[in-house]
């Protein structure tokens, strides 16, 4: 029992911090609808800008080893942002949007395979940048936790860093949705998503619509890739393996609810951790994948999302 | 003599190809020559299903995988030969295709591409858990030829290139034959190819089963080639990708895509990586990855398109073109002669209390009608009348909630539309998506197939219906240089090369001109007078009066009334539907 609930308490922190990660590819996805193979990618160097962020740009003299990490993750944020915009100014934009209209399959085919050539550059540009040793962001309060009870004879313990990683990322979550229904940035890209023809009439300009969808992603998922290094230390290959999680989260909170993206990504945290209970820890992943399919069969339009068919 | 004319290229290639590892002899450029035909044809496997159907896998790697492991734990565990084994192999991936393809053709579009990712992750960690990180096959000094581990590494080039020039054949044999069409209809538009007779889940599983076959075998020989099978190198994300990359490299849905993408990006990444890549470790990959983004933003549909579109482009400069004007006069000869109206005869379709909501929406209510043969009916109403839903519960896209749907007195509703373009009801769309790349004639043997038993047959079938549309002078052009009359036309050339006796025409006159309208009509008017039954969706007024027998009105899902056209025209419920109640006294006078 006592297992059960230490297990459902790190798999919702865990889960929090997936689930902002998967909103931030859920936006790209769901406003533009191009598979974006280079995310977590993007992740990885926002784990990288954090990190040096942190130890050589003077944050961590500025703030401390515990106030200093979470400073240096916010931050790195709006670098990558910038850096997404550019690298959908410069390459993605001439195979996506308003552009895609002549080619076959709506240029989905060119977009896979750019974004998987942006992945290699970055993962390599990485290794010769960085080093292919493991790095971390440690903070005093990734090796400590507080106590919750004891209930009944039972305590559950929660680790200090990883709650507040919990707390940022919910907090982002509810800035975000903030700004997705309150403002006029949101509107437009909700509107983009939704039918980039109807929207074009209306005035939209859905390609800056989008190029504004590539660079909030990529700033969010940055963001939740620097709170996940204050637990798990990252090397610049690590975006390989939360890509796949990420896009998991996105289809099961069904495509083009961003919203959704977050419930897909926590189902996905709850489901590594509760998954421990019962499987060998090397099945871990494989648990993901099974549940996965199993609700993309009984709910192939994911959580939230709803299914269109014209003729 | 045009198999044979096709047969050439690969051939010529293969053997250039043989001739030029035969003269090597380092055994580093030897691998590398092995790993080119070894990667085509795993990109050749992806594109079949992904580049024919548009269904783009992510997983393709589990089947890859399934094969290298079947063929390692074979060896080892039961000694059996890998001339053996990769047979075995490619049954075994058959058998995965039609696993994972049957719960997984029920998603569409990204769902599914999604969805293949999981599998051969969830495979991989399996393969981890059960111990087999690094499986290494048996050496056989004793029998090195019934085991496959020749001394010189050239016999493994060889037989890759016999694989490869297996795959490309069968490529090709399918590309032209009815597996192909029905893959390319499914491409362009799932709901079109149904409706066109295609039963469209048992091509795409037929194309998974086989496209999982040939990964699974070209796995094994992979496995074989390297000696070590670990669970990353054959079910890790990047062999999926390393699929996508040749084929989307160089151009999908051609036989040619993943063999120009491997020539050229497998020896580029070997070399890379040995020549770089010792000094500063990552620099190929980001060449690599630099190189890819270039290409791929300078031919966004892969080099194979490109190549064809600037060598067609310089071709059509080269020779004079067939001049516009032949292609019109064929048209017009066909003048709008005044139709006898049909007499009432034999009922051909008959609908019954037909009715379908949606929600709380009643979107077709308690419709009943009769369609006599030889007739053309004009099915009329306001924007959101529910004409088009009627169309889609006639040819079984929805399922009605009430009523009945009898094709010669036999109830035909609740059938898939398949089922029902079988029985002999073809239709067209509001929608065009027609294959640009494509010629006329190929666009239309796709609906030819429904009644078609050979493909010989189809294309007859197929040159037929176009000489009856009257589009005979631009049949071998592409779709892509047409103009919207002639798409239409195309359109109608493609429900009728099926032969059906009831025809249903969604809006074919819309986006036309008041010309090009009256050439389509007379096209119509001549298919009714060659015994076709018609019933017709349109909203220019002018047209349908001329070309119909009746009309059918809805309005809010239900019929107003029906009847003669000078009778209907003037029905004071239809002028109120279409304009609003002020105008039914203006009208009047």
């Amino acid at each position: 029992m006592e297992g059960f609930f230490q297990a459902l308490a790190a798999g919702l922190l865990i889960g929090a911090v997936y689930g902002l990660m998967c909103v931030g590819l859920g936006l790209i996805f769901g406003v533009m609808r191009v598979i974006n193979f280079a995310h977590g990618d993007f992740m990885m160097l926002g784990m990288y800008t954090a990190f040096y962020l942190f130890t050589a740009a003077g944050v961590q003299a500025v703030f401390g080893n515990t106030v200093g990490p979470f400073v240096a993750i916010l931050l790195a944020g709006p670098v990558l942002a910038v850096f997404g915009y550019f690298v959908h100014r410069t390459l993605i934009s001439h195979v996506s949007g308003t552009r895609t209209a002549s080619l076959e399959g709506e240029g989905h085919y060119a977009q896979l395979i750019l974004t998987l050539g942006i992945a290699l550059i970055l993962q390599n540009g990485g290794l010769i940048v960085f080093g292919s040793v493991l790095a971390s962001i440690r903070t005093p309060l990734s090796s400590s936790a507080w106590e919750l009870g004891p209930f009944f004879d039972m305590s559950v313990f929660l680790n200090k860093a990883r709650s507040i990683d919990a707390v940022v990322s919910l907090v982002m979550m509810i800035l975000l949705s903030l700004l997705i229904t309150r403002t006029r940035i949101g509107k437009s890209l909700r509107a983009a998503a939704d039918n980039p023809t109807a929207a074009t009439y209306m005035g939209i300009d859905v390609d800056r619509a989008h190029r504004t969808a590539f660079a909030l992603g990529c700033g969010i998922t940055a963001i939740a890739g620097g709170l996940l290094a204050t637990n798990y230390p990252f090397h610049p290959f690590v975006g390989l393996e939360y890509v796949i999680v990420m896009y998991a989260g996105v289809v099961l909170g069904g495509m083009g609810s961003i919203i959704g993206a977050f419930w897909g990504g926590m189902t996905i945290g709850l489901v590594q951790q509760m998954s421990t209970l019962i499987l060998p820890t090397q099945l871990q992943n494989a648990a993901i994948f099974a549940v996965f399919l199993l609700i993309i069969f009984f709910r192939p339009q994911g959580f939230f999302g709803r299914m269109v068919e014209r003729t | 003599m045009l198999r044979m004319r096709s047969l050439l290229p690969p051939l010529l290639f293969t053997l250039a190809y043989a001739v030029v590892s035969l003269g090597v002899t380092n055994s580093y450029y030897q691998l590398i020559l092995t790993l080119v035909p070894v990667w085509a044809v795993f990109g050749l496997s992806w594109n079949l299903l992904s580049g024919y159907t548009g269904l783009i896998s992510f997983g393709h790697a589990a089947f890859f995988g399934i094969g290298a492991y079947a063929t390692a734990l074979g060896q080892i565990y039961f000694d059996i030969s890998p001339w053996l084994l990769i047979p075995v192999a490619a049954m075994l991936g058959g058998i995965a295709g039609l696993l994972i393809g049957f719960p997984t053709f029920r998603l569409q579009g990204h769902y599914f591409a999604l969805a293949m990712l999981a599998y051969p992750l969830a495979i991989l960690y399996v393969f981890e858990w059960l111990g087999f990180q690094e499986v290494t096959l048996p050496i056989k000094r004793d029998a090195p030829i019934a085991y496959m581990q020749f001394a010189d590494p050239r016999f493994y080039t060889l037989l890759g290139l016999a694989i490869m020039l297996a795959t490309i054949v069968l490529t090709q044999m399918i590309e032209r034959s009815r597996f192909g069409m029905a893959l390319l209809a499914i491409k362009q538009n799932e709901a079109a190819a149904e409706a066109a007779g295609i039963n469209t889940l048992a091509w795409k599983l037929r194309a998974i089963t086989l496209s999982g076959a040939i990964a699974a075998a070209i796995g094994g020989f992979y496995a074989q080639v390297l000696l070590v099978v670990t669970p990353q190198s054959v079910f890790g994300m990047l062999v999926s990708a390393q699929a996508l990359t040749v084929a989307m490299f160089g151009g999908v849905g051609t036989v040619w895509g993943p063999v120009i993408g491997s020539v050229i990006l497998i020896p580029l990444a070997e070399i890379l990586h040995a020549e770089a890549g010792a000094r500063i470790p990552g620099i190929q990959g980001v060449i690599f990855g630099i190189a890819i983004v270039c290409v791929i933003l300078m031919a966004p549909e892969g080099l194979f398109w490109k190549l064809r579109d600037l060598v067609r482009k310089r071709s059509a400069k080269a020779t004079t073109d067939v001049p516009p004007e032949a292609a019109a006069a064929n048209v017009t000869t066909l003048k709008p002669a005044a139709r006898q109206r049909a007499a009432k005869g034999e009922v051909m379709l008959e609908v019954k209390n037909l009715s379908r909501s949606f929600g709380g929406l009643k979107a077709v209510q308690d419709v009943s009608f009769k369609l006599h043969k030889n007739e053309i009916l004009g099915i009329i109403g306001p924007n959101g009348a529910g004409k088009t839903t009627l169309f889609n519960l006639l040819n079984g896209f929805l399922k009605p909630s009430q009523g009945e749907v009898l094709i010669d007195g036999r109830n035909m509703s609740g059938q898939r539309p398949h089922v029902i373009c079988e029985a002999g009801i073809g239709r067209t769309f509001q929608v065009m998506r027609p294959f640009l790349r494509m010629s006329i004639l190929d666009n239309v043997v796709v609906g030819a197939y429904v009644r078609a038993r050979s493909d010989d047959e189809a294309r007859k079938m197929a040159a037929d219906a176009v000489v009856r549309v009257g589009l005979s002078a631009v049949a071998d052009r592409v779709a892509g240089e047409l103009s919207t009359k002639e798409l239409r036309l195309m359109e109608l050339a493609r429900a009728i090369a099926g032969q059906p006796r009831i025809l249903l025409l969604d809006e074919t006159l819309a986006g036309l001109g008041h010309g090009e309208a009256d050439e389509v009509v007379a096209v119509i008017q001549q298919l009714a007078r060659d015994g076709m039954t018609i019933a017709i969706i349109e909203h220019t007024m002018q047209a349908m009066v001329r070309l119909v027998d009746s009309f059918l009105v809805l309005d809010h899902g239900a019929v107003i009334t029906e009847g003669l056209p000078e009778v209907v025209t003037r029905d004071s419920r239809v002028i109120e539907a279409y304009l609003g109640k002020k105008w039914v006294g203006h009208a009047a006078n």
